[in-house]
Protein backbone atom coordinates (compact mmCIF):
# COMPACT_ATOMS: atom_id res chain seq x y z
CA UNK A 1 0.00 0.00 0.00
CA UNK A 2 0.75 3.59 -0.78
CA UNK A 3 2.31 5.88 2.27
CA UNK A 4 0.16 8.56 2.22
CA UNK A 5 1.56 10.66 5.59
CA UNK A 6 4.76 10.43 6.69
CA UNK A 7 6.74 11.84 9.52
CA UNK A 8 10.92 11.90 9.13
CA UNK A 9 12.42 12.77 12.37
CA UNK A 10 9.85 15.35 13.40
CA UNK A 11 10.65 17.49 15.91
CA UNK A 12 8.58 20.69 17.09
CA UNK A 13 9.06 23.18 19.88
CA UNK A 14 6.26 25.76 20.92
CA UNK A 15 8.19 28.78 22.61
CA UNK A 16 10.59 26.70 24.93
CA UNK A 17 8.92 23.71 25.44
CA UNK A 18 10.13 21.14 23.09
CA UNK A 19 6.45 19.24 21.90
CA UNK A 20 7.57 16.48 19.74
CA UNK A 21 10.80 15.12 19.44
CA UNK A 22 12.05 12.85 16.88
CA UNK A 23 8.40 11.31 15.40
CA UNK A 24 9.05 8.76 13.23
CA UNK A 25 5.65 7.82 11.33
CA UNK A 26 4.23 6.13 8.21
CA UNK A 27 0.30 6.37 7.64
CA UNK A 28 -0.41 4.37 4.75
CA UNK A 29 -3.58 5.00 2.32
CA UNK A 30 -7.10 4.19 3.14
CA UNK A 31 -6.44 3.15 6.81
CA UNK A 32 -7.65 3.95 10.41
CA UNK A 33 -4.83 4.91 12.08
CA UNK A 34 -4.99 5.90 16.19
CA UNK A 35 -2.92 8.20 17.54
CA UNK A 36 -3.23 7.24 21.41
CA UNK A 37 -1.08 8.73 24.46
CA UNK A 38 -2.10 10.46 27.87
CA UNK A 39 -2.13 14.35 27.69
CA UNK A 40 0.31 16.50 26.59
CA UNK A 41 2.06 14.02 24.60
CA UNK A 42 2.00 15.79 21.51
CA UNK A 43 -1.31 14.25 19.78
CA UNK A 44 -3.02 17.40 18.84
CA UNK A 45 0.18 19.20 17.90
CA UNK A 46 0.90 16.77 15.29
CA UNK A 47 -2.21 16.86 13.81
CA UNK A 48 -1.86 20.69 13.77
CA UNK A 49 1.78 20.20 12.01
CA UNK A 50 0.46 17.96 9.19
CA UNK A 51 -2.27 20.88 8.06
CA UNK A 52 0.29 23.38 9.28
CA UNK A 53 -3.00 24.79 11.30
CA UNK A 54 -0.32 25.86 14.05
CA UNK A 55 1.45 28.66 12.02
CA UNK A 56 -1.96 30.15 11.97
CA UNK A 57 -1.43 30.61 16.36
CA UNK A 58 1.95 29.96 17.26
CA UNK A 59 5.86 30.90 16.67
CA UNK A 60 6.92 27.46 16.42
CA UNK A 61 10.11 25.47 15.74
CA UNK A 62 10.05 22.43 13.38
CA UNK A 63 12.72 20.37 12.19
CA UNK A 64 12.77 17.21 10.04
CA UNK A 65 10.11 16.42 7.21
CA UNK A 66 5.93 16.09 7.08
CA UNK A 67 5.40 14.53 3.99
CA UNK A 68 2.52 13.84 1.94
CA UNK A 69 2.28 11.40 -0.92
CA UNK A 70 6.06 12.15 -0.62
CA UNK A 71 5.84 15.77 -0.61
CA UNK A 72 7.36 17.90 2.03
CA UNK A 73 3.97 19.89 3.21
CA UNK A 74 5.63 23.33 3.36
CA UNK A 75 5.96 23.17 -0.12
CA UNK A 76 2.43 22.32 -0.70
CA UNK A 77 -0.14 26.03 -1.21
CA UNK A 78 -1.92 25.78 1.94
CA UNK A 79 -5.33 25.75 1.02
CA UNK A 80 -4.45 23.15 -1.61
CA UNK A 81 -3.16 21.15 1.68
CA UNK A 82 -5.83 21.74 4.13
CA UNK A 83 -8.34 20.71 1.78
CA UNK A 84 -6.45 17.68 0.84
CA UNK A 85 -6.18 17.03 4.82
CA UNK A 86 -9.17 17.89 6.86
CA UNK A 87 -9.68 18.71 10.47
CA UNK A 88 -12.20 17.47 13.21
CA UNK A 89 -11.55 19.14 16.26
CA UNK A 90 -12.69 17.77 19.56
CA UNK A 91 -15.69 19.66 20.32
CA UNK A 92 -17.96 20.16 17.33
CA UNK A 93 -18.05 23.54 16.05
CA UNK A 94 -20.78 24.45 13.67
CA UNK A 95 -20.67 28.02 12.09
CA UNK A 96 -23.35 29.99 12.80
CA UNK A 97 -26.23 29.87 9.90
CA UNK A 98 -28.40 26.84 8.65
CA UNK A 99 -26.92 23.24 7.91
CA UNK A 100 -26.99 24.06 4.46
CA UNK A 101 -24.51 27.17 4.46
CA UNK A 102 -22.25 25.33 6.79
CA UNK A 103 -21.71 22.07 4.38
CA UNK A 104 -21.65 24.35 1.39
CA UNK A 105 -19.07 26.73 3.37
CA UNK A 106 -15.84 24.26 1.97
CA UNK A 107 -17.33 24.09 -1.79
CA UNK A 108 -18.17 27.80 -2.24
CA UNK A 109 -14.33 29.06 -0.78
CA UNK A 110 -13.17 27.16 -3.93
CA UNK A 111 -15.48 28.08 -7.08
CA UNK A 112 -18.91 29.21 -7.69
CA UNK A 113 -21.19 26.59 -8.17
CA UNK A 114 -24.45 26.16 -9.70
CA UNK A 115 -27.80 26.03 -6.94
CA UNK A 116 -28.13 22.05 -8.04
CA UNK A 117 -24.86 21.13 -7.92
CA UNK A 118 -24.52 22.66 -4.49
CA UNK A 119 -27.19 20.57 -3.31
CA UNK A 120 -26.16 17.42 -4.63
CA UNK A 121 -22.85 18.21 -3.07
CA UNK A 122 -24.68 18.88 0.54
CA UNK A 123 -26.75 15.71 0.01
CA UNK A 124 -23.81 13.55 -0.92
CA UNK A 125 -21.31 14.77 1.89
CA UNK A 126 -24.52 14.59 4.95
CA UNK A 127 -25.07 11.06 3.43
CA UNK A 128 -21.38 10.13 4.32
CA UNK A 129 -21.27 10.85 7.85
CA UNK A 130 -24.91 9.20 7.99
CA UNK A 131 -26.39 12.83 8.78
CA UNK A 132 -28.85 13.14 5.49
CA UNK A 133 -32.23 10.90 6.75
CA UNK A 134 -32.01 13.12 10.59
CA UNK A 135 -31.75 16.97 8.36
CA UNK A 136 -32.97 16.45 5.54
CA UNK A 137 -35.61 18.37 5.73
CA UNK A 138 -34.71 20.68 7.71
CA UNK A 139 -31.40 21.96 6.15
CA UNK A 140 -32.23 25.92 6.28
CA UNK A 141 -32.31 25.54 9.71
CA UNK A 142 -29.87 26.81 12.37
CA UNK A 143 -26.96 24.12 12.99
CA UNK A 144 -26.99 25.08 15.79
CA UNK A 145 -29.94 23.59 17.16
CA UNK A 146 -28.72 20.38 16.34
CA UNK A 147 -27.79 18.02 18.92
CA UNK A 148 -23.88 17.45 19.95
CA UNK A 149 -23.70 13.93 18.38
CA UNK A 150 -25.31 15.58 15.00
CA UNK A 151 -23.02 18.55 15.16
CA UNK A 152 -20.03 16.25 15.27
CA UNK A 153 -21.20 14.47 12.22
CA UNK A 154 -22.32 17.77 10.45
CA UNK A 155 -18.17 18.90 11.49
CA UNK A 156 -17.58 15.57 9.50
CA UNK A 157 -19.74 16.16 6.44
CA UNK A 158 -18.57 19.65 6.31
CA UNK A 159 -14.65 18.41 5.76
CA UNK A 160 -16.30 15.67 3.34
CA UNK A 161 -17.39 18.00 1.33
CA UNK A 162 -14.34 19.63 0.26
CA UNK A 163 -13.30 15.69 -1.14
CA UNK A 164 -10.13 15.60 0.99
CA UNK A 165 -7.65 12.51 0.82
CA UNK A 166 -6.71 12.16 4.86
CA UNK A 167 -9.59 13.09 7.46
CA UNK A 168 -7.68 13.87 10.86
CA UNK A 169 -9.75 13.94 13.84
CA UNK A 170 -8.71 15.49 17.19
CA UNK A 171 -10.68 13.52 20.10
CA UNK A 172 -13.80 13.94 18.03
CA UNK A 173 -16.63 11.82 20.40
CA UNK A 174 -15.08 12.84 23.70
CA UNK A 175 -18.15 15.03 24.32
CA UNK A 176 -20.70 12.66 23.11
CA UNK A 177 -22.74 9.45 24.08
CA UNK A 178 -21.90 6.14 23.07
CA UNK A 179 -24.73 6.07 20.33
CA UNK A 180 -23.26 8.70 18.87
CA UNK A 181 -19.98 7.89 19.01
CA UNK A 182 -20.87 4.26 17.52
CA UNK A 183 -22.45 6.33 14.41
CA UNK A 184 -19.56 8.00 14.02
CA UNK A 185 -17.15 4.94 14.37
CA UNK A 186 -19.47 3.44 11.53
CA UNK A 187 -18.80 5.83 9.20
CA UNK A 188 -14.94 5.35 9.42
CA UNK A 189 -15.39 2.29 8.90
CA UNK A 190 -17.71 2.53 5.71
CA UNK A 191 -15.44 5.22 4.06
CA UNK A 192 -11.96 3.82 4.81
CA UNK A 193 -12.14 3.04 1.16
CA UNK A 194 -12.72 6.58 0.25
CA UNK A 195 -10.58 8.57 2.80
CA UNK A 196 -7.17 7.69 4.92
CA UNK A 197 -8.07 8.35 8.23
CA UNK A 198 -6.11 9.34 11.29
CA UNK A 199 -7.99 9.56 14.96
CA UNK A 200 -5.92 11.13 17.83
CA UNK A 201 -8.47 9.81 20.84
CA UNK A 202 -7.74 9.04 24.57
CA UNK A 203 -10.03 6.41 24.87
CA UNK A 204 -8.13 3.45 24.18
CA UNK A 205 -10.87 0.86 24.02
CA UNK A 206 -12.00 3.42 21.01
CA UNK A 207 -8.58 2.94 19.28
CA UNK A 208 -8.98 -0.71 20.09
CA UNK A 209 -12.61 -1.17 17.99
CA UNK A 210 -11.56 1.36 15.34
CA UNK A 211 -7.99 1.19 14.11
CA UNK A 212 -6.05 -0.75 11.45
CA UNK A 213 -2.81 1.24 13.25
CA UNK A 214 -1.78 2.42 16.67
CA UNK A 215 0.98 5.24 17.38
CA UNK A 216 0.92 5.44 21.01
CA UNK A 217 2.59 9.10 21.86
CA UNK A 218 4.01 9.65 25.77
CA UNK A 219 5.88 12.94 25.83
CA UNK A 220 6.56 14.23 22.40
CA UNK A 221 7.91 10.68 21.51
CA UNK A 222 6.25 7.72 19.49
CA UNK A 223 6.62 4.86 21.90
CA UNK A 224 5.98 2.36 19.65
CA UNK A 225 3.51 1.84 16.58
CA UNK A 226 2.16 -0.99 14.91
CA UNK A 227 -0.74 -3.45 14.11
CA UNK A 228 -3.76 -2.71 16.66
CA UNK A 229 -4.19 -6.34 17.47
CA UNK A 230 -0.21 -5.83 18.41
CA UNK A 231 -0.26 -2.76 20.17
CA UNK A 232 -3.19 -4.15 22.28
CA UNK A 233 -2.40 -7.72 22.93
CA UNK A 234 1.66 -8.04 22.62
CA UNK A 235 3.36 -4.36 22.91
CA UNK A 236 6.75 -4.72 22.86
CA UNK A 237 7.35 -1.65 25.00
CA UNK A 238 6.70 -1.60 28.57
CA UNK A 239 5.06 1.95 28.44
CA UNK A 240 2.77 0.69 25.61
CA UNK A 241 1.78 -2.26 28.06
CA UNK A 242 1.18 0.41 31.03
CA UNK A 243 -0.82 2.91 28.93
CA UNK A 244 -3.33 0.42 27.15
CA UNK A 245 -3.53 -2.10 29.75
CA UNK A 246 -5.05 1.29 32.01
CA UNK A 247 -1.43 1.30 34.64
CA UNK A 248 -0.96 4.80 33.72
CA UNK A 249 -3.16 7.23 32.17
CA UNK B 1 -25.63 42.98 63.99
CA UNK B 2 -25.98 40.55 61.20
CA UNK B 3 -28.14 40.90 59.03
CA UNK B 4 -30.14 37.66 57.79
CA UNK B 5 -29.30 36.80 54.13
CA UNK B 6 -32.79 36.98 53.56
CA UNK B 7 -33.65 40.37 54.55
CA UNK B 8 -30.78 41.43 52.98
CA UNK B 9 -31.60 39.52 49.72
CA UNK B 10 -34.67 41.67 49.93
CA UNK B 11 -32.98 45.42 50.63
CA UNK B 12 -30.30 44.35 47.88
CA UNK B 13 -33.40 43.73 45.05
CA UNK B 14 -35.06 46.84 46.13
CA UNK B 15 -32.04 49.19 46.01
CA UNK B 16 -30.93 47.78 42.68
CA UNK B 17 -34.65 48.04 41.00
CA UNK B 18 -35.04 51.56 42.56
CA UNK B 19 -31.75 52.38 40.63
CA UNK B 20 -34.06 51.32 37.37
CA UNK B 21 -36.71 53.14 37.95
CA UNK B 22 -35.08 55.93 38.76
CA UNK B 23 -33.37 55.71 35.58
CA UNK B 24 -36.57 55.11 33.57
CA UNK B 25 -38.38 58.14 35.45
CA UNK B 26 -36.00 60.51 34.42
CA UNK B 27 -35.87 59.48 31.17
CA UNK B 28 -39.95 58.83 30.68
CA UNK B 29 -39.71 62.97 32.04
CA UNK B 30 -37.50 64.21 29.56
CA UNK B 31 -39.42 62.81 26.93
CA UNK B 32 -42.96 63.68 28.26
CA UNK B 33 -41.91 67.05 29.23
CA UNK B 34 -40.60 67.75 25.45
CA UNK B 35 -43.69 66.22 24.41
CA UNK B 36 -45.57 68.27 26.38
CA UNK B 37 -43.57 71.32 24.92
CA UNK B 38 -43.53 70.81 21.19
CA UNK B 39 -46.45 68.53 20.55
CA UNK B 40 -48.83 71.17 19.38
CA UNK B 41 -45.84 72.91 16.72
CA UNK B 42 -45.69 69.47 14.86
CA UNK B 43 -47.96 69.55 11.86
CA UNK B 44 -47.52 68.78 8.10
CA UNK B 45 -46.40 72.76 7.60
CA UNK B 46 -43.95 72.37 10.18
CA UNK B 47 -42.31 69.36 9.04
CA UNK B 48 -42.42 69.79 5.38
CA UNK B 49 -42.43 73.92 5.23
CA UNK B 50 -39.81 75.86 4.86
CA UNK B 51 -38.43 77.96 8.02
CA UNK B 52 -39.36 81.63 7.91
CA UNK B 53 -38.31 84.72 10.07
CA UNK B 54 -35.22 82.67 10.89
CA UNK B 55 -37.36 80.03 12.18
CA UNK B 56 -39.67 82.01 14.21
CA UNK B 57 -42.35 80.80 12.02
CA UNK B 58 -42.30 78.09 9.48
CA UNK B 59 -40.81 74.64 9.15
CA UNK B 60 -37.97 72.74 9.26
CA UNK B 61 -37.64 70.87 6.08
CA UNK B 62 -33.77 71.95 5.45
CA UNK B 63 -32.84 71.22 8.87
CA UNK B 64 -34.11 67.98 8.85
CA UNK B 65 -32.59 66.97 5.46
CA UNK B 66 -29.23 68.45 6.33
CA UNK B 67 -29.13 65.95 9.21
CA UNK B 68 -30.01 62.88 7.06
CA UNK B 69 -27.16 63.84 4.80
CA UNK B 70 -24.54 65.16 7.41
CA UNK B 71 -25.17 61.63 9.47
CA UNK B 72 -25.41 59.66 6.46
CA UNK B 73 -22.28 60.79 4.97
CA UNK B 74 -20.25 60.89 8.86
CA UNK B 75 -21.28 56.99 8.84
CA UNK B 76 -20.86 56.31 5.19
CA UNK B 77 -16.80 57.91 5.65
CA UNK B 78 -16.52 56.07 9.44
CA UNK B 79 -17.42 53.16 8.95
CA UNK B 80 -15.43 51.44 6.31
CA UNK B 81 -12.00 53.30 7.75
CA UNK B 82 -13.09 51.88 10.87
CA UNK B 83 -14.10 48.21 10.28
CA UNK B 84 -10.87 48.01 7.80
CA UNK B 85 -8.61 49.59 11.14
CA UNK B 86 -10.64 47.34 13.84
CA UNK B 87 -9.74 44.16 11.63
CA UNK B 88 -6.39 45.39 10.85
CA UNK B 89 -5.65 45.53 14.45
CA UNK B 90 -7.26 42.22 15.59
CA UNK B 91 -5.95 40.13 12.88
CA UNK B 92 -3.08 41.40 10.83
CA UNK B 93 -1.06 42.54 13.66
CA UNK B 94 0.40 40.65 16.90
CA UNK B 95 -0.18 42.67 19.96
CA UNK B 96 2.80 44.74 20.52
CA UNK B 97 3.74 48.13 21.93
CA UNK B 98 2.66 49.51 18.83
CA UNK B 99 -1.16 48.91 18.84
CA UNK B 100 -1.25 49.34 22.75
CA UNK B 101 -0.22 52.56 21.18
CA UNK B 102 -2.58 52.68 18.51
CA UNK B 103 -5.58 51.41 20.79
CA UNK B 104 -4.59 54.01 23.21
CA UNK B 105 -4.84 56.76 20.44
CA UNK B 106 -8.28 55.66 19.44
CA UNK B 107 -9.32 55.28 23.54
CA UNK B 108 -7.93 59.68 23.95
CA UNK B 109 -9.30 60.41 20.85
CA UNK B 110 -12.75 59.23 21.49
CA UNK B 111 -12.64 61.05 24.53
CA UNK B 112 -12.09 64.55 22.98
CA UNK B 113 -14.79 67.17 23.52
CA UNK B 114 -16.13 67.45 20.31
CA UNK B 115 -15.74 71.22 20.17
CA UNK B 116 -12.19 69.98 20.00
CA UNK B 117 -13.19 68.20 16.64
CA UNK B 118 -15.51 71.19 15.52
CA UNK B 119 -12.19 73.43 15.50
CA UNK B 120 -10.10 71.17 13.97
CA UNK B 121 -12.16 70.47 11.13
CA UNK B 122 -12.66 74.45 11.05
CA UNK B 123 -9.18 75.25 10.58
CA UNK B 124 -8.34 71.92 8.18
CA UNK B 125 -11.52 71.23 5.92
CA UNK B 126 -13.39 74.57 5.77
CA UNK B 127 -10.34 76.89 6.00
CA UNK B 128 -7.21 74.85 4.45
CA UNK B 129 -8.92 73.15 2.07
CA UNK B 130 -10.98 75.75 1.01
CA UNK B 131 -14.63 74.02 2.12
CA UNK B 132 -16.04 76.55 3.06
CA UNK B 133 -19.20 75.83 5.85
CA UNK B 134 -20.33 73.00 4.02
CA UNK B 135 -21.65 69.66 4.16
CA UNK B 136 -18.62 68.08 3.29
CA UNK B 137 -16.72 69.56 5.77
CA UNK B 138 -19.21 68.52 8.90
CA UNK B 139 -19.52 65.61 7.60
CA UNK B 140 -15.79 64.51 7.81
CA UNK B 141 -15.76 66.37 11.04
CA UNK B 142 -18.23 64.03 11.86
CA UNK B 143 -16.48 61.07 10.65
CA UNK B 144 -13.24 61.59 12.84
CA UNK B 145 -15.30 62.50 15.21
CA UNK B 146 -17.29 58.93 15.66
CA UNK B 147 -14.12 57.37 13.88
CA UNK B 148 -12.77 55.94 17.36
CA UNK B 149 -16.02 54.45 18.70
CA UNK B 150 -16.28 52.77 15.88
CA UNK B 151 -13.08 51.13 15.48
CA UNK B 152 -12.95 50.62 19.41
CA UNK B 153 -16.66 48.63 19.10
CA UNK B 154 -15.89 47.20 16.31
CA UNK B 155 -12.75 45.68 17.86
CA UNK B 156 -14.50 44.03 20.81
CA UNK B 157 -16.98 42.37 18.52
CA UNK B 158 -14.49 41.05 16.23
CA UNK B 159 -12.49 39.61 18.79
CA UNK B 160 -15.38 38.37 20.63
CA UNK B 161 -15.66 36.09 17.32
CA UNK B 162 -14.42 32.31 19.05
CA UNK B 163 -10.97 31.45 17.32
CA UNK B 164 -12.18 28.38 16.71
CA UNK B 165 -14.52 29.31 14.26
CA UNK B 166 -11.80 30.98 12.43
CA UNK B 167 -9.57 27.53 12.40
CA UNK B 168 -12.56 25.61 11.16
CA UNK B 169 -12.35 27.92 8.02
CA UNK B 170 -8.87 27.55 7.56
CA UNK B 171 -9.40 23.84 7.90
CA UNK B 172 -11.03 24.33 5.41
CA UNK B 173 -8.77 25.67 3.08
CA UNK B 174 -10.76 29.15 3.54
CA UNK B 175 -7.61 31.82 3.09
CA UNK B 176 -7.44 34.39 5.91
CA UNK B 177 -8.97 37.27 3.73
CA UNK B 178 -11.85 34.76 2.80
CA UNK B 179 -12.28 33.49 6.59
CA UNK B 180 -12.67 37.37 7.63
CA UNK B 181 -15.31 37.96 5.29
CA UNK B 182 -17.16 34.74 5.33
CA UNK B 183 -17.14 33.88 9.00
CA UNK B 184 -15.39 36.92 11.33
CA UNK B 185 -17.37 40.23 10.47
CA UNK B 186 -20.71 38.08 9.51
CA UNK B 187 -20.51 36.74 13.37
CA UNK B 188 -19.48 40.51 14.26
CA UNK B 189 -21.68 42.53 12.62
CA UNK B 190 -24.14 42.68 15.87
CA UNK B 191 -21.40 44.20 17.90
CA UNK B 192 -19.96 46.68 14.88
CA UNK B 193 -23.70 47.73 14.53
CA UNK B 194 -24.11 48.74 17.96
CA UNK B 195 -21.01 50.90 16.99
CA UNK B 196 -22.19 52.47 14.10
CA UNK B 197 -25.41 53.12 15.67
CA UNK B 198 -23.86 55.04 18.54
CA UNK B 199 -21.62 56.64 16.20
CA UNK B 200 -25.19 57.93 14.20
CA UNK B 201 -26.73 58.66 17.42
CA UNK B 202 -23.96 61.14 17.70
CA UNK B 203 -23.84 62.90 14.46
CA UNK B 204 -27.61 63.50 14.69
CA UNK B 205 -27.16 64.99 18.13
CA UNK B 206 -23.81 66.95 17.65
CA UNK B 207 -24.24 70.56 17.25
CA UNK B 208 -20.25 71.86 18.11
CA UNK B 209 -18.96 70.46 15.42
CA UNK B 210 -21.62 71.21 12.90
CA UNK B 211 -21.77 74.92 13.96
CA UNK B 212 -17.96 74.91 13.12
CA UNK B 213 -18.10 73.15 10.09
CA UNK B 214 -21.43 72.99 7.90
CA UNK B 215 -22.79 76.61 9.35
CA UNK B 216 -26.33 77.40 10.29
CA UNK B 217 -27.51 78.16 6.82
CA UNK B 218 -31.46 77.47 6.43
CA UNK B 219 -31.23 76.98 3.02
CA UNK B 220 -32.21 73.21 1.64
CA UNK B 221 -28.12 72.10 0.85
CA UNK B 222 -28.38 71.46 -2.97
CA UNK B 223 -24.75 70.11 -3.28
CA UNK B 224 -22.17 68.64 -0.93
CA UNK B 225 -20.10 72.18 -0.76
CA UNK B 226 -23.77 74.31 0.45
CA UNK B 227 -23.83 74.84 4.38
CA UNK B 228 -26.32 73.49 6.33
CA UNK B 229 -28.29 73.69 9.37
CA UNK B 230 -28.74 70.26 10.97
CA UNK B 231 -32.04 69.43 13.61
CA UNK B 232 -29.68 69.71 16.63
CA UNK B 233 -28.02 73.53 15.86
CA UNK B 234 -31.50 74.43 15.08
CA UNK B 235 -32.79 73.42 18.18
CA UNK B 236 -29.93 75.66 19.89
CA UNK B 237 -30.40 78.43 18.06
CA UNK B 238 -33.57 78.85 18.54
CA UNK B 239 -33.23 78.50 22.06
CA UNK B 240 -30.18 80.26 22.62
CA UNK B 241 -31.50 83.37 20.22
CA UNK B 242 -34.95 83.06 22.02
CA UNK B 243 -36.89 82.73 18.55
CA UNK B 244 -39.56 80.27 19.92
CA UNK B 245 -39.34 77.46 22.85
CA UNK B 246 -42.12 76.21 21.04
CA UNK B 247 -40.63 75.65 17.83
CA UNK B 248 -37.13 74.83 19.55
CA UNK B 249 -39.21 71.86 21.56
CA UNK B 250 -40.90 70.66 18.23
CA UNK B 251 -37.49 70.31 16.79
CA UNK B 252 -36.16 68.51 19.67
CA UNK B 253 -38.84 65.97 19.75
CA UNK B 254 -38.60 65.17 16.72
CA UNK B 255 -34.78 64.72 17.41
CA UNK B 256 -35.57 62.40 19.61
CA UNK B 257 -38.23 60.38 17.65
CA UNK B 258 -35.34 60.45 14.68
CA UNK B 259 -32.86 58.80 17.34
CA UNK B 260 -35.58 56.22 18.19
CA UNK B 261 -36.41 55.67 14.93
CA UNK B 262 -32.42 54.80 14.02
CA UNK B 263 -32.44 52.61 16.57
CA UNK B 264 -35.28 50.86 16.06
CA UNK B 265 -34.59 50.20 12.55
CA UNK B 266 -30.90 49.12 13.34
CA UNK B 267 -32.48 46.75 15.37
CA UNK B 268 -35.08 45.23 13.34
CA UNK B 269 -31.85 44.89 10.53
CA UNK B 270 -29.46 43.02 13.26
CA UNK B 271 -32.29 40.36 13.94
CA UNK B 272 -32.96 40.03 10.43
CA UNK B 273 -28.67 39.71 9.34
CA UNK B 274 -28.68 37.34 12.64
CA UNK B 275 -31.85 34.79 12.22
CA UNK B 276 -30.26 32.63 10.31
CA UNK B 277 -27.57 32.23 12.76
CA UNK B 278 -29.46 31.41 15.76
Amino acid sequence: MATKIAANNLAVAVGERLILRGVDLKIEANTIVSVIGPAHSGKTTLLRVINRLIETQHEFLRSGDVLLDGGEVRRLDIDVLRRRVGLIFATPIPLPGTIFDNIAYGPRLKARLNKSRLADVVEESLRAAALWDEVKDRLQTSALRLSGGQQQRLCIARTIAVDPEVIMMDEPTSGLDPISTAQIENAMRELKSRFTWVLVTNNVKQAARVSDRVAFFLSGELVEEGEAAQIFTKPKDKRTDDYVSGRIG
Amino acid sequence: MVIRPLVWQRIVWFALAAMTLFTLVVLFFIIGFITSKGARVITPEFLFGLPERMGKEGGILPTIVATIYISLLAIAIATPIGVGSAVYLCEYTRESAITKVIRFGADALAGVPSIIFGLFGFIFFVIRLRMGWSLAAGGLTLAFMILPTIIRTSEEAIRAVPYNLREVSYSLGGAKSQTIMRVVLPNALPGILTGVILGMGRSVAETAVVIFTAGSSLLVPKSLFDPARTMAVHFYILAREGLSMERAYGTALLLIAAILFINAVAYLLMFRLTRKMR
